[in-house]
């Protein structure tokens, strides 16, 4: 029976060229772009390098200062001061990593420009970021409290500078006028892991923001990490606690908001944090939104074209009754079709995410960001199918097979 | 075999209501090749329709082999016709996506059969209308008389014991219709099929056991 289903599936796919074409476009279309989002999110969300203990970690992204009298709101990165003040004397975290988000600079090799996003950091960081040292080590505690001028540069950074497969260590880089010793080389963090990336690596002490001021906003985040998983909780609040306790001294702010988040909702805090609302929910909601209706678009194609295709097949259907078929057997008829439509829409669509993958890794949209196809992503997407397969020819399904015999056969 | 009891039909659309059939009284017997004639539009398929389980009439009741069917649900209806009815069309009704042979199997595939069963009965079936040769063949490349005769093997292949055909040469010139109206002479003759037949042509009709005559709806003779 299903033989007989897939044979007329095809002979009706090939007959009707424009229409194939149309519906597997439209759902492999939205497929590659869903593939390739999805794997987008994925590398983000769950890549670890070198974040590996993210398990057990939490992040203060983001400062929120507000003034109730005169409506003033200021969001940002948090001060050095800040951070090291209220987080660095928790008793949870087992370590502190704090550092700047990246700044832009340039160097200059054989009069060429390169370009260099620098960040800094404590001694700290080095122990929670585990980074994947090609040559040499990070920089010491004592290095960062002598202000040594000694850099840890990125793989990138170093065939930029050097040339590709040259030693680094302990040879210079010069960055706006000041030389800075390669103490390590690290292999590359791509740039959507924010806190994580830079091309040079500096101790905070060199940093021109004069990391002793007294603001609170500044350019620092900071990385807790606490000793097991199940401290993590108890860290949150320890740290909710100190800030509660901060009296706002200015004269434009009397509140402030800082949270110290897992990773995913740090991330989310930026873009959508407003007050103590972290923007989860929104995120969350906003995707499934999104998701739903871009599903949708191709859906209601298909149902469309589906719902014109029951006059040209009204003969068949009349025909199949006259010897014997119940509408129950050709709703399952055309279903079946339909789901061999969207399945081949979903073959074709993994084929192009493939390709568009294989594209965006190539073309380094997005520097040092490999993205890869994973066969959860595989398995959501067969999901997507089945649940188009099942949305679009349902219905129509149930239409065609409800048209009278005599009126079907006399249709031409 | 048939047996239909004061059957009317009436169509009604916004403006107009049409009796299409009157008072309907027939007894088909196993085993009898019946015509049926009249003027165009007098409710010759309406009938034909009727008696096929195809539309519902208006009034009246309707027996196939002695069973009632006023109160049979959409799928049992779908049973009895794949059971015990076979249909053919003036203008074929094949489809066009389909080749000969599974244009043939078609009725099986909605029976408790194998593959390979299928096969063996849609090949005889072919043989049987002398369309052995053309089993791979899509119907688009078959002359009118060859698609009628893939028609009439679609409605035997079953084994129905009643064949209801709606004007099944009105599309052919007459040695085609006469060829057609031979297989049809010979399913009843030697397989015992029940044959009810619609035609315009009185030399059809009258090589049949019987002939009703249908004018405005209401039986004549
Ligand atoms: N679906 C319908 N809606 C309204 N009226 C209809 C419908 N089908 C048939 N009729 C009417 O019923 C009457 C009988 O139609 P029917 O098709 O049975 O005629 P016929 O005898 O088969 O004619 P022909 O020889 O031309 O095929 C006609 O007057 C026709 O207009
Ligand atoms: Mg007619």
């Amino acid at each position: 029976m299903l033989k007989n289903y897939f044979k007329i599936a095809i002979a009706v796919l090939r007959r009707r060229k424009f229409f194939t074409f149309i519906s597997l476009f439209g759902i492999s279309f939205t497929l590659t772009i869903l593939m390739v989002l999805t794997a987008f999110i994925d590398k983000v969300g769950n890549s670890k390098y070198p974040d590996k203990n993210r398990d057990r970690s939490l992040y203060i992204v983001q400062l929120e200062e507000r003034g109730e009298k005169n409506g003033y709101t200021s969001r940002g990165p948090s001060s050095y001061y800040f951070l090291n003040k209220y987080a660095g004397s928790l008793k949870t975290p087992v370590k502190v990593g704090i550092s700047s988000m990246f700044n832009f600079s340039s160097a200059y090799v054989n009069d060429k420009k390169i370009a260099i996003n620098f960040k800094y950091t404590n001694a700290d960081y080095w122990d929670i970021a585990e980074y994947d040292f090609l040559e040499g080590k990070p920089f010491s505690k004592v290095q960062v409290d002598q202000a040594a001028k000694v850099a840890v540069i990125s793989e990138d950074t170093r065939t930029a500078y050097f040339g590709a497969n040259q030693h680094a260590l302990g040879k210079y880089v010069e960055v706006d006028n000041i030389r800075y010793k390669v103490v390590g080389v690290v292999k590359n963090v791509p740039i959507t892991m924010f806190t994580f990336y830079g091309d040079m690596y500096l101790p905070y002490t060199l940093s021109k923001e004069d990391y002793r001021s007294k603001a609170l906003g500044g350019s620092y985040t900071a990385v807790l990490m606490a000793a097991s998983a199940s401290d993590v909780p108890k860290m949150a609040a320890e740290y909710a606690t100190a800030v509660s306790k901060i009296k706002v001294e200015s004269k434009d702010y009397d509140k402030l908001y800082s949270f110290a988040d897992p990773y995913f909702t740090g991330f989310v805090r930026i873009v959508l944090g407003r007050g103590s609302d972290s923007g989860i929910t929104t995120f969350y909601l906003g995707l499934f939104i999104f998701v739903v209706l871009f599903l949708m678009l191709p859906a209601i194609n298909l149902v469309n074209v589906n719902i014109t295709r029951i006059m040209e097949r009204s003969s068949e259907i009349g025909v199949r009754k006259a010897f014997g078929a119940s509408s129950k057997t050709l709703v399952y008829q055309f279903v079946v079709e339909n789901i061999i439509l969207t399945l081949l829409g979903g073959v074709i669509g993994i084929g192009f995410s493939l390709l568009a993958i294989a594209f965006v890794n190539a073309s380094n949209v997005i520097p040092n960001l490999e993205l890869t196809l994973n066969y959860l992503v595989l398995l959501y997407s067969l999901v997507v199918c089945l649940f188009f397969g099942l949305l679009s020819g349902v219905y129509p399904a149930w239409r065609m097979s409800r048209l009278n015999v005599v009126t079907a056969l006399k249709a031409r | 075999m048939i047996s239909l009891q004061n059957i009317e039909k009436v169509y009604r659309t916004d403006t107009i209501q049409t009796l299409a059939l009157n008072r309907i009284n027939l007894e088909v017997e196993k085993g009898e090749f019946l015509s049926i004639m009249g003027p165009s539009g007098c409710g010759k398929s309406t009938l034909l329709n009727i008696i096929g389980l195809l539309d519902l009439p208006s009034k009246g009741s309707i027996n196939i082999d002695a069973q009632p069917t006023g109160n049979l649900s959409d799928k049992q209806l779908a049973r009895l016709r794949n059971q015990k009815l076979g249909f053919i069309f003036q203008s074929y009704h094949l489809i066009n996506d389909l080749q000969v042979l599974d244009n043939v199997e078609l009725p099986l595939l909605y029976r408790d059969t194998t593959a390979k069963e299928r096969r063996q009965l849609a090949t005889a079936a072919l043989e049987k209308v002398g369309l052995s040769n053309r089993v791979k063949h899509f119907p688009s490349q078959l002359s009118g008389g060859q698609r009628q005769r893939v028609a009439i093997a679609r409605a035997i292949v079953g084994k129905p014991e009643i064949i209801l055909a709606d004007e099944p040469t009105g599309n052919l010139d007459s040695a085609m219709g006469n060829e057609i109206m031979d297989i049809l002479l010979q399913l009843n003759r030697e397989d015992g099929t029940t044959i009810v037949m619609v035609t315009h042509d009185p030399n059809m009709a009258e090589k049949t056991h019987r002939l009703v005559r249908l004018f405005d709806g209401s039986q004549v003779q």
